[in-house]
């Protein structure tokens, strides 16, 4: 019977840059014991086929995230700014390059 | 949010076809199927590294070597990518772990098969992979998000693993009349084992029809089945093998291929815990774990350390 | 019944950029002139070439046998790269070898069918690993000499060795990166973790001494400009070391590195090259005039 794991190690999320000119994207999470060996994990899990330029770990923990809860409050008084979008304003079709 | 608002906007999420992201309220119901079905397809991707794994040092060329060894360590990822995925719902790996080296969880029994030769590392990667590939690619649109999203990846990743086994099983074809017994063989110890991949018959399958409600499953077990022998049969007449099942022929009607009656007894037993290799899998695994813990521990007493002197 | 279809809905998802999927593999040796550099002995360059890919091709069956046995399992993807990157070394040093030696064997023909007497590895490559520390012992050393040595060759008169080194440099400086952020954590671990990786790196000092010993050939070769003299990387390797044990808290072992043991160029091997042999060598042996 194996007893209490005291030493886990804990959660990194991962983020690549697959290339320049693009964000870092999430990928997804790993273990690792420290900063340094999560970077190294995450180049040996997430690039092992040259998906990337550039990683990102961020201990899970330290992520504060906004919840489905605060879907309204936080998301919905944007959903009224339609003049945020482009196509929220009508050009003639004979002016170019707009 | 109370449970029966939750309930109702979960209930609309999954109607519209829209993912469950981690955070959501879901039913109880719907989170443990998620982690054991995550955590079963984890453990799969890692015990399955062994039956393959134990040809890379003795691979026959060098080829062969870079080829199987990149496949194994894609295993590894992929068991990666889904312990993370596990995670998202609450699931601790190191939990996990435990509960596959207990034998409280589950992995694929197809696992508990030997690998005699070196035609089976072809001949996991065509049918074992290919059934794989089958069950998998609709679970890229399952309803969790975080295991759609590693689903897409594996899948992606996985399409290299079918072609290099049937590649592999083509030129041993080629080969020499001992390297056709070989290919032959392999087929016929894996070809049965690969059709029980997909699960007990529909009618015995209690969990079906909930895991298909809400879009965890989006294909039974018994049209998957079907849809990998349709697949498999012509690729198997490409090769110059014979699937060993006397039942198996076209039927116009239907426009599928009928096959023979699988030995679920079979399949019962190996799940159960008498697989050939079971013990040795289980074994192989706890080992690792049990002489890796003064690493682990190491590292984090190391990471412990170096957070005083910073602080 | 309906189907998703395999390659249809993957194509769904056509937005690699945002996935990070691989692309742009490139041969190593795209456009660089295989020709024989002139006034080279052949014989040299080949058993040259022998040397380094041997000691790639056996470190990299070491690494192999770690698949499945690692403590964690972000350290088997680790240890797998690892391992690729030295065969792929091996493939190509190998092929070069059998280039050089014009008697039409390829890197199979020399990785399958030579005998131990015929290997010129060094002794530290094919030493077994009775735990997790004695790995990274090894591969850190081993890392540390084979980058000096790489970035030097990298400039080989002899472009091919050139262009696999400069590939390899970036490797190996990966290699040395992971081992010496272990040989780190363990040596700065718990009590236990330091005594295994003080006498990991005890026992592993004693083989250091082969490393920095010229061969004839490499000698030979040195003064056209094609090899490195290895008796040249000494200084570089102690600094790495001192710093990595400093680091690690780790003394600096007092057993003699010197004079070297290993007597691996020259063909001279313990039981455990015939025991890595026997399980590398023993299926391709088995199945002649196989096709895989």
């Amino acid at each position: 019977m194996t007893g209490e794991i005291k030493h886990e190690w804990p959660l990194f999320e991962v983020f690549v840059r697959a290339k320049r000119g693009l964000n870092h994207v999430h990928v997804g999470s790993l273990r690792a014991a420290d900063h340094e060996m999560a970077l190294h994990h995450a180049r040996d899990l997430y690039t092992r086929r040259n998906e990337g330029v550039s990683i990102w770990v961020v201990r899970s923990e330290d992520v504060v995230a906004s919840g489905p809860d605060d879907k309204d409050a936080f998301f919905a008084p944007s959903g009224d700014k339609a003049y945020r979008h482009p196509t929220y304003y009508s050009i003639p079709d004979s002016v170019p390059h707009i | 949010m109370s449970d029966v608002a939750g309930e109702k906007v979960f209930a609309e999420i999954i109607e519209k076809d829209q993912r469950i992201e981690p955070r959501d309220w879901m039913p109880d119901g719907y989170r443990k199927t998620m982690i054991r079905q995550i955590a079963q397809h984890a453990h799969s991707e890692i015990i399955g590294m062994q039956p393959e794994g134990a040809w890379i040092t003795r691979a026959p060329s060098l080829r062969r070597k870079a080829i199987l060894l990149a496949k194994v360590q894609d295993e590894a990822g992929h068991g990666l990518y889904l312990y993370s995925a596990a995670e998202t719902l609450g699931a601790d790996r190191g939990d996990l772990t435990r509960r596959l080296i207990e034998g409280r969880q589950k992995y694929s029994s197809i696992f508990n098969y030997p690998t005699l030769s070196f035609a089976d590392v072809g001949v996991i990667g065509w049918l074992v992979d290919g059934a794989a590939i089958c069950n998998q690619v609709p679970l890229c649109r399952s309803s969790y998000g975080p295991y759609a999203r590693a689903m897409i990846r594996i899948c992606k990743e996985e399409s290299f693993h079918q072609r290099q086994g049937y590649e592999l099983l083509m030129t041993m074809m080629r080969g020499t009349t001992v390297q056709r017994e070989m290919v032959q063989d392999a087929v016929n110890r894996w070809w049965w084992p690969s059709l029980m991949m997909f699960g007990p018959p529909d009618a015995d399958s209690p969990n079906t029809a909930q895991s298909m409600a809400w879009k965890i499953k989006r294909h039974t077990n018994d049209e998957l089945r079907q849809r990998f022998v349709d697949m498999t049969v012509p690729q198997a007449e490409a090769l110059g093998v014979t699937l060993p099942d006397p039942d198996l022929r076209w039927n116009a009607d239907r426009e599928h291929y009928d096959f023979g009656a699988i030995d679920w007894s079979e399949l019962k037993r190996v799940i159960s815990g008498d697989g050939p290799m079971n013990a040795e899998r289980i074994a192989r695994r706890r080992q690792a774990d049990e002489e890796g813990a003064w690493v682990r521990e190491a590292a984090a007493a190391h990471a412990a350390k170096r957070t005083e002197v910073r602080a | 019944m309906s189907f998703d279809d395999a390659y249809h809905s993957l194509t769904d998802h056509d937005d690699d950029a945002r996935w990070a999927y691989g692309t742009g593999f490139a041969d190593p040796l795209a456009g660089v002139p295989t020709a024989l550099p002139e006034g080279v002995d052949r014989a040299d360059l080949a058993a040259y070439c022998l040397m380094l890919g041997d000691d790639a091709l056996v470190m990299s069956h070491r690494l192999q046998q770690w698949i499945t046995r690692a403590p964690e399992i972000e350290d088997e993807l680790a240890v797998a790269n690892i391992g690729l990157d030295l065969l792929g070394q091996a493939r190509l040093l190998l092929t070069r070898a059998g280039e050089a030696e014009g008697a039409g064997r390829g890197e199979d023909e020399l990785a399958y069918l030579r005998d131990p007497g015929d290997f010129r590895n060094v002794w530290l490559a094919e030493r077994a690993d009775a735990d997790f520390g004695q790995l990274v012992a090894r591969l850190l050393v081993f890392s540390t000499w084979r980058l000096a040595l790489l970035d030097r060759l990298a400039t080989s008169g002899d472009p091919v060795l050139a262009a696999i080194a400069a590939k390899g440099v970036k490797e190996v400086s990966y290699h040395r990166e992971y081992a010496a952020g272990w040989v780190v954590r363990l040596g700065d671990g718990t009590d236990l973790s330091h005594a295994r990786m003080q006498a990991a790196i005890d026992a592993v000092w004693p083989l250091t001494g082969e490393l920095f010993a010229p061969h004839p050939t490499e000698l030979r070769l040195a003064e056209q400009g094609v090899a490195v003299d290895p008796s040249e990387l000494r200084d570089e390797f102690d600094g790495v070391l001192t710093e990595v044990l400093r680091v690690a808290t780790l003394g600096r072992p007092t057993v003699p590195a010197g004079p070297a043991p290993g007597r691996g160029r020259d063909g001279v091997h313990g039981d455990e090259l015939t025991e890595i042999l026997d399980e590398m060598q023993g299926l391709a042996r088995a199945t002649p005039g196989g096709a895989w």
